[in-house]
């Protein structure tokens, strides 16, 4: 999961990394009272789990109680790049006299924790020239790469004290969490040459989840998302209106491209997982019907070692108990599939031969 | 670090040639059970299973069922085995099969944690060891021995080497290839996770150089660059057998996680269009659909005539 700012700061906080005061609110009343703590000028910043929020208007400096009623409902109200605010966080304001980059990654290809710093920050580090990346291992980062780190960004003194400092405080926390990506995007040089985190990044790696019992207060999940997980079923909302269910990542990946090729919108990605049975895609179309925005169902299963008429099993049990109304357009390759299609004769799944048939049906269904 | 060839065939003249044995580990287990019976089915040559405290047992009557990897691994000298243990207990699993000197580790389980994942690897190194997965469907040549989960239809033997991160994708794609007559010499499940045991680079050593090859198809998603990565590869080292590639994900919106773990894309890292610019760069045509790949490996032949 990506946590949002104010809780990879919480962590940071719990780590020693420096901050600027900041607290953070649901609702424009607990805001005021914030607002009255913290004392002006603060900024107000959008808190969701995507980037750009500066160019989207999320962050605004507020400098007395006019600006604050006019400005918190207004960053509340934001929709950036599809996400609703979850919080506002307010911050103090910063003298800043230069933006550094600084971040933690999981190398995938070298197998091993990354860092990526540059003297430039506050943009994205794609479009920075002027990166140092150090492979770590998969230890902590030492005193000495740390300070090598420092040394090439041209940091000196109490900055490259603090930077080295830093450094190795997030090192620790990226491996003691077992992060995917922990970045700070700006790591701010003060007037005075300390260094603050003004930002705050953390991936953390789902699969570790049952080790780290202290980050599942970060976890926000949908009552859908939540009934899938329970599935084992992996499901991404998208804002279409056909939902595409298969079994395996890869294959339902792979139907959601062919449907959009042919200008259908996909309303979610459900992957029932490698081996579906009667109650597992049962349960995939009961989660389908409490999506409203749904107009059409496409399925593309390749059976394998499962047969196809025990997924003929579930649409049947599905219509019967009224828990569909909807059309189905369908796929399943494997074994029983002639017997799977006479089993759903005059019902509302239409069954295809080729996955491509059954995604120009699709498209074509729902526009009616 | 043996050849895989070496591993899942050996040599003629070897009294166990075409017949190497195979450890199941989490045998009893639901899951290990209905695939170690496929796996038997197939024709590959399951010599022992390991549950801790259902050492003792036999598994369909025929299998041994030991307590640990070593006691099994002193018992049939084989050097290959299959872990069907949940997520949580991988690593021990692993680690118990590595120590006792399994050179050919094919890791099912999703959801195994990325430094779970990490420590095998190492240790492998250390042992000079080979990892599939985790969360692969395993690794094949077809009608011949089967290490994983896949349904044994879409495949045939032949001569096209297929990689691929994702499991149903393999199938769905080798089975277009099988019905427009492209058998398969070799298929490897990458897996879907971050990191992976053989990286498509690593896989793509493993098959280079088989002598009758001719065709590579890999078949890659979203996240991370071992797609880039390997096309790279492909143009430094010349390799100039027919290759065709997949990405699936290319409607896939950011920084979502795409049922794998490791299919997410982040900034531009890890995107579809990535991916398939660093194939066109290698002259490696990428297929739109599935069953658009043969299409292409069959143009890519008639080229190369």
């Amino acid at each position: 999961m990506q946590l949002l700012e104010f809780q990879a700061k919480e962590l940071f906080r719990e780590y020693g990394i420096n901050l600027l005061d900041s607290i953070s609110s649901t609702n424009i009343e607990d805001g005021r009272k914030h607002a009255k703590e913290l004392g002006y000028p603060f900024v107000i910043k959008i808190q969701v789990p995507v980037g750009g929020r500066g160019k989207a208007g999320g962050i605004q400096k507020c400098q007395n109680d006019d600006e604050f009623e006019l400005k918190y409902p207004q960053v509340m109200d934001l929709t950036i790049k599809g996400e609703k605010a979850r919080a506002i966080l307010l911050e103090k304001m910063a003298d800043i006299k230069k933006e550094l980059y600084l971040s933690l990654f999981l190398n995938r290809s070298k197998r091993c924790y990354t860092i990526i710093a540059s003297a430039e920050g506050g943009v994205e580090i794609e479009s920075v020239k002027s990166q140092i990346i150090k492979e770590v291992g998969l230890g902590e980062v030492s005193d000495e790469l740390a300070k090598e780190v420092a040394k090439e960004m041209e940091l000196e003194g109490i900055t490259a004290d603090q930077f080295v400092d830093t450094l190795k405080k997030l090192s620790k926390l990226t491996i003691e969490k077992e992060a995917e990506l922990v970045e700070i995007n700006p790591l701010a040089i003060m007037q005075d040459d300390s260094i603050m985190a003004l930002d705050g990044k953390f991936v953390t790696d789902d699969n570790s989840n049952f080790r780290h019992d202290e980050l599942q207060k970060y976890q926000e999940k949908t009552e859908i998302e939540e009934r899938a997980e329970k599935s084992g079923f992996s499901l991404v909302e998208l804002d279409g209106d056909i939902a595409v269910v298969g079994n395996g990542a890869g294959l339902v990946m792979s139907t959601l491209d062919m449907l959009s090729d042919n200008g259908g919108k996909p309303a979610c990605f459900l992957d029932v997982g490698g081996g579906a049975t009667t109650e597992s895609v049962y349960e995939a179309l009961t989660l389908i019907s409490k999506l409203d925005r749904v107009k059409g169902i496409l399925v593309n299963l390749y059976g394998g070692i499962v047969k196809t008429t025990v997924v003929a099993e579930a649409f049947l049990k599905a219509y019967e108990n009224n828990l569909i109304d909807l059309p189905v357009f369908s796929r399943l390759k494997g074994t029983e599939s002639e017997r799977a299609t006479e089993m759903l004769q005059g019902s509302r799944t239409k069954i295809f031969t080729t996955v491509e048939e059954a995604i120009n049906a699709a498209v074509m269904g729902v526009k009616n | 670090m043996t050849g895989i060839f070496e591993l899942l065939k050996g040599n003629p003249g070897d009294s166990d040639y075409e017949n190497k044995g195979v450890i199941v580990q989490g045998i009893t287990g639901s899951y290990g059970s209905l695939h170690a019976k496929q796996m038997i089915k197939y024709g590959t040559n399951v010599v022992a299973g390991v549950t801790p405290g259902k050492g003792g047992q036999k598994f369909e009557d025929k299998v041994p069922v030991y307590n640990t990897m070593q006691e099994a691994v002193d018992a049939t000298n084989a050097k290959i085995s299959i872990i069907f243990v949940p997520a949580k207990f991988f690593l021990s699993a692993a680690k118990d099969a590595l120590n006792a000197g399994i050179k050919l580790l094919v890791a099912i389980p999703e959801h195994v944690p990325i430094r779970d994942t990490m420590e095998t690897i190492d240790l492998a190194n250390q042992k000079g060891a080979i990892v599939i997965g985790p969360n692969t469907p395993g690794i094949m040549i077809p009608e011949l021995i089967k290490i994983g989960i896949m349904p044994p239809m879409p495949f045939k033997a032949g001569k096209i080497a297929v990689l691929s991160k994702s499991g149903t994708l393999l199938y769905e794609i080798s089975d277009a290839l099988t019905n427009s007559g492209f058998g398969q010499s070799i298929t490897i499940g990458i897996g879907g996770d971050p990191v992976n045991g053989t990286r498509m680079i690593d896989a793509f050593e493993m098959v280079k150089d088989i002598p009758d090859l001719e065709g590579l198809v890999v078949v890659g998603e979203i996240g991370g660059d071992s797609e880039e990565i390997l096309a790279q590869r492909i143009i430094d080292s010349k390799f100039n057998k027919p290759t065709v590639a997949y990405i699936a994900g290319r409607a896939a919106p950011k920084e979502k996680r795409m049922g794998h773990a490791g299919a997410i894309v982040m900034g531009t890292y890890g995107s579809a269009e990535s991916k398939i610019s660093m194939f066109n760069k290698a002259n490696i045509p990428v297929a739109k659909r599935p069953a658009e790949v043969p299409v292409l490996l069959a143009g890519k032949m008639e080229k190369s005539d």
